[in-house]
């Protein structure tokens, strides 16, 4: 390999904490269909921003997220990590340089947990004590206790902690750049609920650049800090925060994706203090609680379930700073509110 | 004709230690031919696994060499190469191909899509996939497939007395060519009971085989 091409992977390694990427009127047609896979797909993607490409099956969302690491190659358009030109790059060097996870995980099931995390460091021939520190601070931080889990093999882990450890193989090398496609897409609700959660927390702090393929566009008002909302061919049919989407969608396209029960969704992006808070007073004493930290919905979900008329709000140190009501939750949705960004949320 | 207990007991004193040999070598001639027969067919399975035209060539070749009756198939090498050995492993190795180019086939085939993608997407090379996923995850299919062969020619081996290649056959062949003498059933006997117990042995030790290369993680 030419030593440009190489120092040119390295400048994009050595940006563990986030890359930009640029698509170029990126498209894919395969030999003998009438029209194309994806057409003129052109995007630019900020460092550490969690992008969420939302779509119904078949319309191309997958097949443009795996042209960035060369699963399918593009037929035509440019593609840049960092402005490097990865079409330029050797496909198998690159890879091991942008994170990858699938929604059926893909585990080897002849490895133990800790060699499956150690895959990408064994390819860029880390020394075996790098390795294995990597292995068990990733284990850690995706909350699986590496004394224990480290020598099992996957058939011997749930569903859930296959997932963990998938995206923990693909942090492995430290990536600037993850691509996940429906990560959690095989998991029970509650279990994705939790990935969901813990990835959010996990991305706050790594700050990937990463694309998210999902058809749940519920998950994706949860993790992005924008949503592409994309039809036929992967046309982008609106991209922006997920606030600005459900306050306005672009058409009827979006309209129909989002489905019923925006205002709802929408909760789920604002926290509680945005709300004009009742006295401490009005709430029942020892009753349930909600946190400062908790969005509208966890609020409203917290009402509706305990029938109260209104629920005391407590901060860290579980101190009442004041009470909240359906009534203030309406006037919430009815006023001009600054958004939480997703990230911050967890 | 009739059994003699006590004649064959008396056969097998006096023997004993050609007995020891003969199934030495029937069990020699047999390795031989399957660390060969292993050594091509996983190497062809290798080379045409993912190529649908040869895989299918492969396979149909080898599939009809396992239809040549092994007597025609021996008598055919001796011209080529002569007597003894050297017909004997040639004819189990073509006996051996089949099973072991198609499980190899089979199991590298059998990696799921996903594995195969996460694979090349965590940046390993088609090689890299070939020796550090696929073939670990196939390799207790492909030995299956060595059983099978271990097997077959265990049977076909006994046939090779014929071109005056080594083992137990040639008690067999001893015996089939002295019939009415004293001896002749007892010859015929030992070499076929000392075949079947040859293939049984030879089976339990391919279950500790497997048991002891296969990763934990595949076993059931």
């Amino acid at each position: 390999m030419p030593k440009q091409l190489n120092t040119a992977l390295l400048q994009i390694a050595g940006k563990t904490s986030g890359a930009l990427i640029e698509l170029d009127s990126v498209t894919k047609q395969y030999p003998n269909q009438p029209v194309a896979a994806v057409k003129n797909f052109s995007m630019t993607v900020q460092p550490g921003e969690l992008i969420m490409f939302v779509g119904p099956s078949g319309c191309g969302k997958t097949t443009t997220m795996k042209m960035i690491n060369r699963i399918i190659e593009p037929t035509s358009g440019s593609i840049s990590i960092d402005g490097r030109d990865v079409l330029s790059l050797d496909p198998s060097e690159l890879r091991r340089h942008i994170g990858y996870v699938i929604q059926q995980i893909g585990l080897f099931p002849h490895m133990t947990i800790a060699e499956n995390i150690g895959v990408v460091p064994k390819l860029l021939n880390w020394s075996k004590e790098k390795t294995s520190d990597r292995v068990h601070e990733l284990l850690t931080t995706v909350g699986l206790e590496p004394g224990d889990f480290a020598h099992r093999y996957p058939k011997q882990l749930s569903g859930g902690q296959q997932q963990r450890v998938g995206v923990a193989r693909a942090l492995a090398a430290d990536p600037p750049v993850m691509l996940m496609d429906e990560p959690f897409g095989a998991t029970d609700p509650i279990t994705r609920e939790k990935l969901q959660a813990e990835f959010l927390r996990l991305q706050a702090s790594i700050g990937k650049t990463i694309i998210f393929v999902t058809h749940d566009f519920d998950e994706a008002v949860r993790l992005g800090d924008r949503i592409a909302v994309l039809s036929n061919r992967s046309q982008i049919e609106q991209f922006d925060t997920p606030a600005n989407i459900l306050a306005s969608p672009a058409n009827e396209y979006v309209s129909s994706f989002i489905g019923l029960g925006t205002a709802i969704k929408r909760l789920v992006l604002i926290p509680v203090t945005t709300a004009q808070l009742g006295p401490a007073s009005a709430a029942v004493a020892r009753g349930t609680t909600v946190r400062t930290t908790d969005s509208l919905r966890d609020a409203l979900d917290s009402l509706v379930l305990t029938g109260l008329p209104a629920l005391a709000v407590v901060d860290e140190l579980n101190k009442a700073v004041g009470s909240i009501s359906v009534d203030q939750i309406s006037a919430v949705l009815g006023a001009e509110v600054p958004i939480l960004t997703p990230t911050a949320e967890a | 004709m009739t059994l003699d207990l006590n004649g064959l007991l008396t056969f097998w004193a006096r023997r004993w230690d050609d007995i020891l040999e003969l199934l030495g070598e029937h069990l020699t001639v047999v390795a031989v031919a399957l660390v060969i027969a292993m050594a091509i067919g996983v190497g062809v399975g290798m080379l045409v696994w993912d190529k649908p035209l040869p895989r299918s060539a492969v396979i149909a070749t080898a599939g009809v060499a396992l239809t040549i009756p092994s007597l025609a198939l021996l008598a055919l090498l001796i011209p080529a190469v002569g007597l003894g050995w050297t017909p004997t492993v040639i004819a189990l190795v073509m006996y051996s191909l089949l099973p072991i180019v198609r499980n190899t086939v089979v199991g590298l085939r059998e990696v799921s899509p996903a594995i195969m993608e996460s694979a090349l997407g965590m940046g390993m090379t088609p090689l890299t996939v070939l020796f550090r996923v696929q073939l670990p995850m196939a390799w207790p299919i492909i030995l299956t497939g060595v059983r099978v062969a271990a097997q077959l020619t265990i049977g076909v081996a006994a046939i090779a007395a014929y071109v005056a290649g080594p083992g137990l056959g040639q008690f067999i062949f001893q015996g089939l060519s002295s019939l009415g003498s004293k001896n002749a059933l007892n010859f015929a006997l030992t070499g076929t009971l000392g075949v079947v117990l040859l293939a049984l042995v030879v089976d339990a030790a391919f279950v500790g085989i497997t048991r002891s290369t296969t990763s934990r993680g595949l076993r059931a």
